[in-house]
């Protein structure tokens, strides 16, 4: 920390209440720690020897060969169409129930709708994928559909909460006023909420479909137990590769992913950070 | 004059009535998705814990308390004598003792980190919360894998180890219980920064000066002072990371190979080879049980505190 | 305002309650209450927090429903209408101004929604921004502009649909002392010009003297008195109008019976007046008589017609001191006397004076 200079030295530095001794190194070191895997990581997607570990000189081989992989394409395409589909239809029912549940004081029930919106951040992850394995086996046995309905209805219903509290969080920030004036320079219901509080609470609602779309990008666990044969997601498919002699290949689709993610999280910070 | 005592008119009751029912119509859709793909089954769940396992995969509906018997029990297949699941009982005490080993590891990090992020200036925060955000929503399964290219037998933690000669073999880290440990610290831990960083942020400063006005050394103004006022913050971080640590299934089996299960593995492997779904699902509901148990003792403390 | 015989009513409630339901039991913010306000007055709701004044406001503009009574809009009974088909506005508080929509945008907006054609929607939206003098602002966003500039966004966005009656929720109270007074001035010019009915809510009672032509005082749910503000100020119908309204001093008297038009008290031992005996009032029981300050004189002591004081202290606030005195009574009054030019005169704290005051300052009060 730079200390402001005075004309007369003195010894000793000024005290700061801030100060504690170590924290500043740990924090480092924190860092360094969360960035250091990353970063080799990334780096070695670019090898261009086969290993993970001996660099032998930058190389976009890996980049090509997972492009050109069949399997790393559907996945890709599969990964996509489902955060698409399920962020999409998340972010629509957590937009609704933001509605219902942040224009009003406390009604009978809203705690009840609270702890189910809730509920896919309460529950072990590994809990709920065994018990829509049981529930979709059984569907699938009395109906023989074993399409990607199921992975976007499962996708959609944990994505829910994510995209509801950013939602919530805008609505909430948003007073009440706006609707009573609308209210009072003539806006039936309809229209209030298409002038004044759709817009306003728009910014809320791109940051909750991003973080939904990157919360079903990212999921492995009920993925891996709710996919029918064949419906490998790019994290089921890299999870299955991981098994088997790693190659530079699953470092590159992990990189492509992680940029990916820190894409939408930079503009969900820069649509949430100007506000108030 | 008289005054009926508590006159709504019929106007207003029909009024609110009309509000709530449509406050609850919003909710409606996604009340019916979350029971449907999120709730709804895992009363199935609970059902087909009191079945009996069918010979290939699946359940035969008949009623048996046999699942849950085995998720601690044993019972010999030739003389019947019922013995402790010694199996199970390792993996529920690593279950136990890597989940909190990953909250003190993950606070003992974490708490200098939020501290640090705190006391920086009101702008800068923000770019270094950015640096904890994004390994916090960056895939699971990338940061698992990360790590595991750091600790394996050829990755840059023992090739750097032994370059320095601190070494001569390369370090079998990776599956191990210290590697799932590592994994679990590492994939963890913004979980437990950001709550820590919310309740530091609040933190009044002018109370530390009231701590070092009355001769505090800074020992005692971070263990009579801070440590009290983000106690909130503490035990929200610590459930954070205990709840997902005790449910982990990714890092476990990335990171400690077949051998190293913990609980999330274990009731995998009953719907995959064990082929025992009534015991895979007792197992899941012992350990939702667990997690809510940690929920409401969360729950309790925080409205404890206001 | 132009003489007519019998102005119309353009607002009126008629045995308004509102009972809010809470878990402590039921809370009456409003207790049968029943105004008539006139086409083109400036009435002003007047109270303390919690009087109801604002819940009959929100009433009328259709954001409380009430619990009982009738509220009528030039005669036609209102009560069940929901806000969007009241042709009454609203400025807000905290103005409520859309965040999203430009100045012009946010003064169109009534307009649109009741679908007036584009071309009248500009004429009025450049009329208005004319009126509030805004024109230079009306592309910004109201985010950009200050609060004073906000404030005539809200007053034109609420004028734009030409209400029949223009509601104000304390619209003045979120601005500094200086622009409170430059508003308060335009208000009134706005209120001439459009020829709108106001009804003003204030818990300031300086500002509904100064604006109002007439004032409704509300204590919980009750409305204590309606008048002109003189009417108000000069004769409180109560102790509450008379403390709330301006500084007052309250003498406790004694009856000396019944004359011609009026009643003969004495205050002390050395007062003796006529007054009015207003109604309730009970002649035989304790007196209580109310004198503003700035009717006490300060006199020798022992000058006819005077009360014996003790000078207990002197408050300076530039245009007039403030002399807090002690009567024989044990009562304390204050008095209040204009600074003049030049230097000041000495009083010395402790100094035994006489207080008078003319028999047309004191009136009798009903508690």
């Amino acid at each position: 920390m730079a200390e402001p200079s005075s004309t007369r030295r003195r010894s000793g530095r000024p005290f700061s209440v801030r100060h504690l001794p170590g924290f500043t190194l740990v924090a480092a070191a924190c860092f360094v720690m969360l960035y250091a895997p990353i970063v080799t990581l990334v780096t070695y997607s670019f090898n261009g020897g086969e290993s993970i570990a001996l660099w032998e000189g930058f190389s976009l081989r890996w980049y090509v060969s997972a492009w050109a992989n069949e399997a790393v394409q559907e996945a890709t395409v599969r990964s996509l169409v489902v955060a698409v589909l399920a962020s999409g239809i998340a972010t629509a029912l957590a937009t609704m129930a933001a509605l219902g549940t942040t224009r009003t004081g406390p009604f009978p029930g809203r705690m009840v709708i609270y702890a189910l919106i809730n509920q896919p951040l309460m529950v072990p992850e590994i809990v709920t994928a065994v018990a829509l394995l049981i529930f979709f086996a059984m569907i699938k046995i009395a109906t023989g559909y074993t399409g990607l309905a199921y992975l976007v209805l499962a996708h959609a219903a944990f994505c829910v909460p994510f995209a509801y509290l950013p939602i919530r969080a805008r609505l909430e920030g948003m007073d009440l006023s706006y609707e009573t004036a609308a209210a009072d320079l003539y806006a039936t219901p309809w229209r209030t909420f298409r002038y004044v509080t759709l817009p306003l609470m728009t910014p809320g609602i791109v940051a909750g479909a991003m973080l939904a779309f990157v919360i079903s990008l990212d999921d492995v666990v009920i993925t891996e137990f709710v996919k029918s044969a064949g419906q490998d997601t790019l994290p089921t498919y890299m999870l299955g590769q991981l098994r088997r002699m790693v190659t530079p290949e699953v470092n590159a689709i992990s990189t492509a992913l992680l940029a990916l993610t820190v894409l939408l999280l930079t503009v969900f910070f820069a649509l949430t950070r100007k506000r108030g | 004059m008289v005054r009926p005592t508590s006159a709504l008119s019929s106007g207003e009751i029909t009024a609110r009535r009309t509000i709530v029912r449509r406050y609850w119509l919003l909710c409606l859709p996604a009340l019916v998705l979350l029971v449907f793909a999120a709730s709804g089954p895992l009363l199935i769940v609970l059902a087909y814990s009191f079945l009996e396992p069918a010979e290939y995969s699946g359940v035969v509906w008949s009623l048996s308390g046999e699942g849950w018997f085995k998720v601690i029990l044993n019972r010999d297949i030739f003389d019947d004598t019922i013995s402790l699941a010694d199996a199970h009982m390792t993996i529920f005490w690593r279950s136990a003792k890597l989940s909190v080993l990953t909250t003190l590891l993950t606070l003992a990090i974490g708490f200098p980190t939020a501290y640090f992020i705190a006391t920086r200036p009101k702008t800068h925060r923000q770019y270094w919360l950015f640096l904890i955000t994004i390994p916090f929503w960056t895939n699971l399964l990338i940061r698992t894998y990360a790590i595991m290219e750091v600790i394996r037998n050829e990755g840059i933690l023992n090739s750097s180890l032994m370059s320095l000669g601190l070494i001569g073999a390369p370090l079998q880290i990776l599956y191990t219980d210290t590697a799932v440990l590592i994994g679990m610290v590492y994939v963890y831990l913004p979980l437990m920064v950001l709550p820590l960083y919310a309740a530091m942020e609040r933190l009044d400063f002018r109370l530390v000066e009231a701590g070092y006005d009355l001769y505090a050394t800074r020992f005692q103004v971070l263990r009579r002072v801070i440590v009290p006022l983000v106690k909130p913050g503490i035990i929200a971080g610590s459930i954070l990371v205990f709840i997902p640590s005790l449910g982990a299934y990714v890092t476990p089996r990335v990171l400690g190979g077949g051998k190293n299960m913990m609980i999330g593995n274990l009731i995998e492997l009953q719907f995959g080879e064990g082929r025992n779904w009534p015991l895979g699902a007792a197992l899941s509901i012992g350990l939702l049980v667990t997690v809510m148990a940690a929920l409401v003792f969360y729950v309790r403390n925080e409205q404890a505190e206001r | 305002m132009e003489a007519q015989s019998q102005p119309a009513v353009a607002m009126e409630a008629r045995g308004v309650s509102k009972i809010f339901r809470g878990p402590e039991g039921d809370f009456h913010a409003l207790d049968s209450v029943s105004v008539s306000i006139a086409e083109g007055e400036f009435f002003t709701l007047l109270g303390p927090s919690g009087c109801g004044k604002t819940t009959l406001l929100r009433m009328i503009a259709g954001f409380e429903h009430p619990s009982a009574g009738q509220l009528l809009l030039h005669g036609e009974d209102i009560s069940d209408l929901p806000p969007y088909r009241r042709q009454v506005n609203t400025v807000f508080q905290s103005y409520a101004l859309f965040p999203h929509l430009s100045v012009a945008e946010n003064i169109a907006f009534g307009l649109r929604m009741l679908g007036r054609p584009n071309a009248e929607v500009d004429q009025t939206v450049d009329r208005m921004l004319k009126l509030v003098k805004m024109e230079p602002m009306r592309n910004r966003l109201t985010s950009q502009i200050s609060g004073g500039q906000q404030q005539r966004v809200a007053l034109a966005r609420a004028l734009a649909p030409a209400p029949k009656v223009l509601l104000l929720d304390e619209p003045l109270s979120a601005l500094d002392l200086k622009l409170r007074k430059e508003m308060q001035i335009e208000l009134k010019r706005l209120q001439h010009e459009t020829g709108i009915t106001f009804i003003f809510v204030t818990h300031d009672q300086e500002e509904a003297l100064t604006m109002s032509d007439r004032i409704a005082v509300m204590r919980d749910g009750h409305v204590l008195q309606i008048g002109a503000p003189r009417e108000i100020y000069d004769q409180p119908a109560n102790r509450f109008v008379a403390s709330f309204i301006g500084e007052t001093n309250f003498l406790s008297a004694t009856s000396e019976g019944i004359v011609d038009g009026g009643i003969r008290i004495r205050i002390g031992d050395t007062v003796s007046v006529e007054t009015d005996l207003p109604d309730g009032v009970d002649p035989k029981g304790d007196l209580t008589v109310v004198v503003r300050p700035e009717h006490i004189v300060l006199r020798e002591r022992g000058a006819p017609d005077t009360l014996s004081a003790t000078l207990t202290n002197a408050v300076y606030f530039g245009t007039d001191t403030h002399y807090h005195l002690e009567l024989a009574s044990g009562q304390h009054p204050i008095a209040r006397r204009q600074n003049a030019a030049g230097a000041p005169e000495r009083v010395e704290i402790g100094a035994a004076i006489g207080v008078a005051f003319a028999p047309s300052a004191a009136r009798l009060l009903r508690d």
